[in-house]
């Protein structure tokens, strides 16, 4: 690896809690938060009351992180609400380690928790239909416009202008499930094999059942702070090394679905970070869908536009097995998917391979850069990406 | 089969006469006065170069599909799909009066108004064949 070794510090991971429920009817959604937000903390070392900056999305109840705050009864000086569905989580932990070079926290505090499956929401996939004050909505929801659909098409038209297969998707659901096994907490534990996938039910062509998520309740924390109270902590020590954020759309009307925001918010942060995709240990990639992961792997340049379908084959992201590991937990296809927002569990994980805490059978060897990426809203319509790469010291 | 029961487009004072052009059968866009560029959405601001000097014309209803993706569990099944229109901007729309199976990205296809329960006139696409619209080009001897 070639890099400045004058690299300035950003900030530091130093607490990661995912919540162990993927059913949390017996929770309420403030319960889940504390739950998360402590035990974030406690992995830390930390206290609620070192906690003076406070991150949360719109899955956190009441209005912005004012009923959070109040709840755990934080003392603060710094919130941010930066929404971009489920990607928030990655900006949260840039937006924090921002805030913290700029001296307007110290401990920061991230938090998701959300009850999708309790609630009964997600099955269908039907994005937010009630404000017809969004520009787009009268252009959209008449048209019957799903998270599914918007994801189908992208996948069709990388299928019309690549030539990728059902079958090569499929092999992302495969890995996956390759390293769900090893997860007791994950929702769906079998393994399963490339005919599996495409025999499952087709919902919105070319994606089959089993090219989508799970839909879970939970949630999960993280924990970012300055290096001078990281290295006074007993935890391994992650730093975060780049970041990147993206938000990409129709662009008037002249746009091309098969291209998301990883190729920039990845630009920025392998720049920021002065690594290249081929240094990087591990991948955490958001895996709404089985093509969502094909887009990124792409786009933040770990194959070459249009071979996103020959590069995930053959076991290339199983540990142990392939080239880049990806989603050692399971990830959103098969551990869990809390609050329909998976780029909180997509830091966590990268935070367990960094540290070398995840489990045995998927831990990566020496892994000490992590990428973890996320795409929030839809693919195929309006989403952003957010990238962090982070370093063990 | 069961009826599509379709969300009502709630038309805005920045989209009304689009609306109601639809409702007269006529399909309309927004293009720039300035740049001369032709937008979908419609909205009053260019999404290009800023000016407020946005028009209503009518297009052409002629276009190909950008992407699709048929919601087989929906009941009815239908198909989503952007469609790329002459003039232009692509659109998210329905392909209708359809083989669901038969459908390929880059087919021509053709406006085809759909009315939702309110009465609102959706603009969505057919292939051009079943529109019973002949190419010229293909009507050779």
């Amino acid at each position: 690896m070639c890099r400045p070794m004058s690299r300035p510090a950003l900030a530091y991971i130093v607490g990661a809690f995912e919540h162990p429920t993927r059913d949390a009817g017996d929770k309420t959604l403030a319960q889940l938060q504390a739950d998360v937000a402590l035990g974030a903390l406690a992995d830390a070392g930390l206290g609620k009351d070192d906690v003076d900056g406070f991150f949360c999305g719109p899955d956190a109840p009441g209005t912005g992180p004012l009923s959070i705050a109040d709840y755990l009864n934080l003392d603060l000086r710094h919130v941010d609400t930066t929404n971009t569905s489920g990607s928030s989580y990655l900006l949260h932990v840039a937006h924090a380690a921002q805030a913290i070079a700029a001296g307007k926290c110290n401990v920061a505090l991230i938090t998701l928790a959300g009850r999708p499956r309790t609630e009964g929401r997600g099955k269908g996939g039907l994005v937010r239909r009630d404000d017809p004050n969004q520009p787009d909505f009268q252009w959209e929801q008449p048209f019957g416009m799903q998270i599914l659909n918007m994801y189908g098409m992208t996948a069709m038209r990388h299928m019309h202008l690549y030539g990728t297969t059902s079958e090569q998707l499929a092999w992302i659901k495969v890995a996956a499930s390759h390293h769900a096994q090893h997860n007791e907490r994950a929702y769906a534990r079998d393994v399963v094999t490339v005919e599996d996938v495409i025999n499952s039910p087709m919902v919105a062509d070319p994606l089959h059942r089993l090219d989508c998520c799970v839909v879970t309740d939970g949630g999960g924390a993280l924990v970012v702070t300055r290096p001078e109270i990281a290295r006074s902590l007993k935890r391994p020590l992650v730093k975060v090394i780049g970041t990147g954020e993206r938000p990409q759309h129709q662009q008037g009307g002249y746009f091309e679905i098969t291209q998301s925001g990883a190729a920039w918010s990845g630009k920025t942060a392998f720049e920021q970070a002065g690594v290249r995709p081929a240094d990087i240990k591990y991948v955490s990639l958001y895996d709404s869908f089985t093509i969502t992961v094909l887009l990124q792997l792409e786009d933040l340049g770990f194959c070459a536009k249009g071979e996103g379908g020959r590069f995930v084959m053959d076991g290339n992201l199983i540990s142990g097995v392939g080239r880049l590991p990806f989603n050692t937990d399971g990830g959103g296809l098969c551990n869990n998917h809390p609050g329909n927002r998976g780029g909180m569990t997509k830091i966590i994980e990268a935070v367990r391979q960094v540290r070398g805490e995840a489990h045995p059978a998927v831990q990566v060897a020496n892994c000490d850069l992590a990428l973890a990426n996320g795409i929030g809203g839809q693919l195929g319509v309006r989403h952003a990406s957010g990238t962090l790469i982070l370093e063990r010291e | 089969m069961n009826e599509r029961v379709f969300i009502e487009p709630q038309p805005s004072a920045e989209t009304e006469a689009f609306w109601h052009a639809a409702g007269e059968g006529r399909f309309l866009v927004k293009r720039c006065t300035a740049c001369g560029k032709a937008h979908w959405y419609p909205r009053s601001h260019c999404p290009f170069c800023a000016s407020a000097d946005t028009v209503w014309e009518e297009a052409s209803g002629e276009g190909v599909i950008y992407s699709y993706s048929v919601m087989r569990r929906a009941k009815p099944p239908y198909v989503m799909a952007y469609v790329t229109l002459a003039e232009g901007p692509t659109m998210m729309t329905n392909i209708v009066d359809c083989d669901p199976d038969g459908l390929s990205i880059g087919d021509a296809v053709t406006l085809r108004f759909v009315t939702t329960a309110e009465g609102a006139a959706l603009p969505m696409f057919a292939p051009k064949a079943a529109a019973g619209v002949v190419d010229p080009a293909e009507e050779r001897p």
